[in-house]
Order: structure tokens, then sequence, then C-alpha cells
């Protein structure tokens, strides 16, 4: 990761709306370049819709999200990479395949460096169908370093991920911070990565929700 | 026109207008549809060629014009869906869509029996009676897909772009079964009502297209009215979940 | 484009791979075509007339049996997620789906429609032909079937809503499809007018299509 981010993220008064209901609302705040953000709360409260709503895949029920990187006129989603709950593996391709894939669509990157991150090569001809759910896992983040992108957006990124992995996971962040990267992670177990800030969405009860203010340094 | 349409984006609001106006327009399609079919079975006098079962005409050609006009409500109300995320729009299109599919089945049905004593059977393949099959096919998919999503606001964003296709794709699709029709049964086909109408068939059918056209809109505001209540205990049942949940259940 | 290329490829890939998907388009095809004259009666020459058309109503249920999967396992293992946050915009994603839908399924069901088209009489001459105007009508059914496959995402028991919905749709391409085949059997006309709209017809859908299909995407999301 040798190439320096310089994009900034900023939401301004989000809102977002499950089914008829708010799980928050009036949401601001701002990341710069090197910047980590850790959201918690228990389930329910809107982590996931929160990622989902920066990565474009959910409307804002109100206010915006603006990304602003070396190319002004990219659409924030562009500029993310979002990890959720799935994991976005085809099982009759390869491992390998699968990153060549990501690679051709997204454009990027170093197909055999993204595999070594998480160990993988050694099983790249392999079926992903055949991995277990740990590799899996390891797939769906080696997408992080086979097409770089300045902000990740990782939505429970340790989920059946073993302690050395989580380790390892922990260190690609703080590089990735450190390279003008910014980092947005939900997570239910500690992460050694430095977050420089923290948003906690069950701090008020979703009724009498005030902005929850994170100040841009 | 706009001012009352944003004014009455307010759910409640419009709750109250509907309750206000239905008792009367109740009332006046019940004298529409009386006059209508008083006039249409005891006044209008029957066809020197057809005979009595001209008067079919006065139920088939009403119900035929509110087939296509609820899809170009619902096709509208789509726009309104998309477009100008008018709240009430997704309700107004998930009303109207059982009732155009009734109008749409009832214009089949008359005309299907209308046909029997001119075609000497109850079906043929004409141009007309074909695009309005596609038509009610049309329909029953809006109805399914509105089934088979549970969650109102994608149902009806889903809905809205179909209907929206169905109306690119109705004047296509009317165009193609007139090509197929002239192809396989040249000029057979005897055209429905002439170009010309006696103003004692024109009067009752006036009437009647009046009634139905009320009655539409009296059903329609009818059916809203059922579904704004229905999302309102869909809502607070939810919240009754959310609330189970944080106490720890 | 070379995202679309890498779309397309992988799709072709995928459909190869996770096998059984064309082979049942095709026995479907077979099935269909073969116990067609059971209930029509072995009479050659009323065969050779409906050939036409029955060859085409089945190409289009042989075609809807793999619709449904044009989104819908990108959409169960979170691959569309990703898709959407690519360079692509989203009808461009949805087209190329679609194009590789068209590829992996309808044109090997017209490339067997000229062997069927024998088991009911159809005249050899008009085979060409045949299989010129299914080549060209069935982009449309591969892109209106990808609207279908977007507003059926994550649905219960979306294969057949999926039919329920789009097969009106696709009266205007059958019309003319089996115009175009039958003008050559039966006559009189010509089969280039029927064939020219059916071409129009195929075009318009892949331009407007996946602007539908993207939109109905959209709602999907969750």
């Amino acid at each position: 990761m040798n190439i320096p981010f310089t994009a900034t993220l900023e939401a301004e008064g989000i809102a977002c709306e499950r089914g008829g209901r708010r799980l928050f609302e009036d949401l601001s705040f701002a990341l710069g370049p090197g910047e980590a953000l850790l959201v918690q709360g228990p389930n329910g409260t809107g982590k996931t819709s929160l990622m989902r709503q920066i990565a474009g895949l959910l409307p804002l029920a109100a206010g915006t999200v603006r990304a602003t990187g070396t190319d002004a006129d990219t659409p924030a989603a562009e500029l993310c990479h979002y990890v959720g709950h799935l994991n976005a593996v085809k099982t009759s391709l390869s491992v390998r395949e699968n990153l060549t894939f990501w690679t051709g669509f997204l454009g990027g990157g170093n197909v055999d460096a993204a595999l070594g991150t998480f160990g993988l090569t050694p099983i790249a001809g392999i079926d992903a169908g055949l991995l277990s759910a740990g590799q899996k896992r390891k797939l769906a983040l080696s997408r992080l370093f086979a097409c770089p992108r300045p902000i990740w957006l990782l939505d429970e990124p340790s989920v059946s991920l073993d302690v050395a992995s989580v380790e390892r996971l922990s260190e690609a962040i703080r590089d990735h911070t450190k390279a003008g990267g910014i980092a947005i992670v939900s997570t239910h177990v500690p992460l050694g990565a430095d977050f420089t800030h923290t948003l906690d969405l069950a701090a008020q009860d979703p009724l009498e929700y005030g902005s929850a203010e994170v100040p841009a340094p | 026109m706009t001012f009352s349409l944003t004014h009455l984006a307010n759910p409640t609001r419009f709750l109250n207008f509907a309750g206000a106006v239905i008792p009367s327009l109740a009332g006046l399609a019940v004298i529409l549809l009386g006059a209508g079919l008083y006039l249409s079975f005891f006044v209008a006098p029957p066809d020197y060629q057809q005979g009595e079962t001209v008067r079919i005409m006065f139920i088939h050609v009403p119900s035929a014009w509110l087939a296509m006009f609820a899809y170009v409500l619902i096709a509208i109300s789509g726009l309104g869906t998309l477009i100008w995320r008018h709240p009430l729009a997704d309700v107004s299109a998930k009303a109207a869509a059982p009732i155009g599919a009734t109008f749409t089945f009832l214009a089949l049905v008359t005309g299907s029996l209308w046909g029997k004593p001119m075609w000497g059977t109850y079906w043929v393949w004409d141009a007309r009676l074909t695009s309005m099959l596609v038509l009610f096919l049309l329909y029953l998919g809006l109805i399914a897909l509105w089934q088979a999503i549970e969650e109102p606001g994608r149902a009806g964003r889903a809905a809205a772009i179909l209907a929206l296709v169905g109306a690119v794709n109705i004047p296509i699709i009317k165009f193609s079964v007139n090509w197929w029709n002239t192809l396989h049964q040249p000029a057979s086909v005897i055209r429905a009502g002439g170009p010309t109408i006696d103003s004692s068939l024109l009067t009752p059918l006036v009437v009647m297209a009046l009634g139905f056209t009320v009655l539409f809109i009296l059903l329609h505001l009818i059916a809203m009215r059922a579904e704004i209540l229905r999302r309102r205990v869909r809502a607070l049942q939810q919240t009754q979940v959310a609330q189970a949940a944080l106490t720890g259940a | 484009m070379t995202a679309a290329l890498a779309l397309i490829r992988r799709d072709i890939a995928l459909a190869f791979r996770e096998g059984g998907a064309i082979g049942v388009a095709l026995g479907f095809y077979l099935v269909v075509i073969a116990i067609a004259p059971f209930g029509l009666g072995p009479d050659l020459n009323l065969l050779s007339r409906v050939a036409p058309g029955l060859l085409w109503v089945a190409l289009l249920l042989a075609a809807l049996l793999s619709a449904d999967r044009i989104f819908h396992n990108d959409y169960e293992d979170g691959t569309l997620d990703v898709l959407t946050m690519g360079p692509l915009p989203l009808p461009v994603v949805a087209a190329s789906k679609s194009l590789a839908h068209w590829i992996t399924t309808c044109v090997p069901l017209a490339l067997l429609a000229p062997v069927l088209g024998l088991l009911l009489n159809l005249p050899i001459h008009t085979i060409p032909l045949l299989v010129l105007a299914m080549l060209a009508g069935t982009p449309a059914v591969s892109f209106i079937a990808g609207i279908g496959a977007s507003l059926t995402l994550g649905l219960r028991r979306s294969g057949l809503l999926l039919a329920l919905l789009v097969l009106p749709l696709y009266v205007p391409v059958l019309i003319f499809g089996v115009s175009t085949v039958s003008a050559a059997v039966t006559g009189p006309g010509s089969p280039w007018p029927p064939f020219l709209m059916l071409c129009a017809i195929s075009l318009a859908s892949m331009v407007l299509a996946p602007l539908a299909a993207a939109a109905a995407l959209r709602t999907a999301f969750r």
C-alpha cells in the first residue's frame, strides 16, 4: 500500500429508516486522511445500515455523504471498499480467479501480493467452495489489497477469523491509515487498530436522538 | 391541483378528507348507476341489428374504459413514487390495481358474452379482446408482485417500475396484436360499436360511464384508506417488537 | 469497458462451471417440443403450420427457466453489493449480466431450434431464417427477463413470479418472431418487415430494459 491516499469522508445530518422505523438521525462526522472510526452499539442500532448507506447501498433518509479524493467527481461509493456479512465469494471459481475477477472489474492491483497478505497463496488454485468460513472471510478481505481504495468500510470483519488472522487484520488497518487511508469499522471484539474516533449508536434513545458529532481535527 | 396533492400528502389529512368525501361519493354513485341502469335497460331501444344484446355495451364499454383509466392512474402513481416521492403514491397504485383488474375482468366477461350471439363462440382472438387479456395479465403480475414483497417501501417502488415498464409496453403490445390479428383473421371481425352512435344509446352510455367512474373513485378512496390503516397497524407492531428486544426478550 | 468484459466473461465461466443451467434449459426445450404433437395430433401439415409458434413459445419458457439466476446468485452471496460499487453504472452492470444470459442461454436454445424444427416438419429451407429470427429476437427476451429477475430478487417463488411478470411483455417478440418464420413457411408476405420489427424490439429492449432493471435492483438492497 505505497499509494498515499488523500481522500476525506464527510457525513452530514444523515438519518436511516428501516421498515418505517428511524434507526438514527441527524448523524454527522468528518474523517480526514489517516483517520479511523470505530462504530459501536448493540444489535439493531443501525451499524450495518450506516455502513451500507456510506457505501451507497441503502438510500439516505436525510442528509448527505461526501467523499473527496484525488478525483473530485468520483462518487463516494467508488472510493470505498465494503466488506459486510456476506463474503461476495464465488464458490465455483478458484481463490485466484475470484480475486482476478475483482481486479478486472474494480480496477487494480496485484493479485499475488493480495493473496499473500492473509496467507492464501498455497490454496490459490483451489475452488473457493472448498474453503472454510474463516478462509472465505480472508478471501473477502484480500479484496482490500487487490484493488487499492482509500476508504474501508468493514462490518464485523473479524467474524470467523482466528486470533492470528485478527492480529493480521488489525495490522492491515494500521498500515492502511498510515498510508493516509480511512477506515470505518464496526466490531464486537477489540481490534488492535488505532481508532481516532468512536461513534456509539446506542448512546441515545433512537427517538430522542441528538447529533453525534465527531469533530474533525 | 398541485396544491391539493401536496396538501393531501399527509396521511392523517388524507384520512380526514376521505372520511368526509366518501359518503357523498357513495350517494352520487348510487344515483348515477341507478339512473344509468334504468336508462340502459328500460329506456334505450334495442338495436335494429344486435337486438337486446346491445345492452351489454352499457356495462362493457365503461368497464373497458376504467380498465385502462386505472392502469394510467397506476402508472402516474408510479411516477409519483419514483420521481416526486409522494408518500401516498404507492398507496394509490396498490389500491387501484385490484379494482382495475376487476374492471378488466368485467370487460373481458361482458365482451365474451356479447360476442357469443355475434360470433357464435365465447372467445375469438379479436384484437381488442386480446389486448384486454394482456392488460389483465399485467394487472395480475402487479398484484402478485405486491403480494410477494413484504416491505411496503420496496413493494411500492418495485411495482412502480413494473407499472411503468408495462405502460411503455402497452402501445407496443396493442400494435403488435393488431398486426397479428390482421395477419390471421383478415377482415372477418365484426367491429364492436360503430363509428356513430345514436343519441338514444349515447345518453345511457355516458351516464353509465360517469357512474362507473364515480364508483371507481369511491372504491379507490376506500381501498387507500384501508391500506393506510393497515400500514399503521404494521408500524405499531414493529415498534412493539423493537421495544421487546430492548427489554431483553 | 474492461470491467464490463470482466463481468461478462465471469458470468459465462460461472454458467459453464455451475453446470446444469444450460443443459436443463436445452432439455426442457426438447421435451416441450417433443410432447406438443401428442396434444396436436400427428398431422404433419398441421405441425409444420404451427411449428414456428411452438418453437418460439417453448423457447421463451426455456429461457425463463434460468432467468431468475441472472441476479439471484450474486445477490445471495453479496457480490451484487460490490458490483454496484465498481466503476460501472448500475444499468451497465444489468446490461452485462443480461447479455451474459443471452450468450449462455438464448444462443444455445436458438442453435438447438433447427433440430427441433425437423421434429415438427418445418420446411428445411426456412431453417436459416428461423435461427436468424431467434438470434435477432432473443436479446429482447434476455434483457426483459433481466427486469423480471431484478424485480423478484430475493423473493419467495421468484421463478414463477418472474414468469408471470415477464411473459405478457413477450407478446410482441412472439408475434414478430413467429410472423417472420411463418411468412417463409406459408406465405404470402415477405418475412423481412416482421424481422425488422423484431430487430427494433430487441434494440429498444437492450437500451431501455437495463434502466428499469437497475432501478429495480436499487429497491432490492437491504
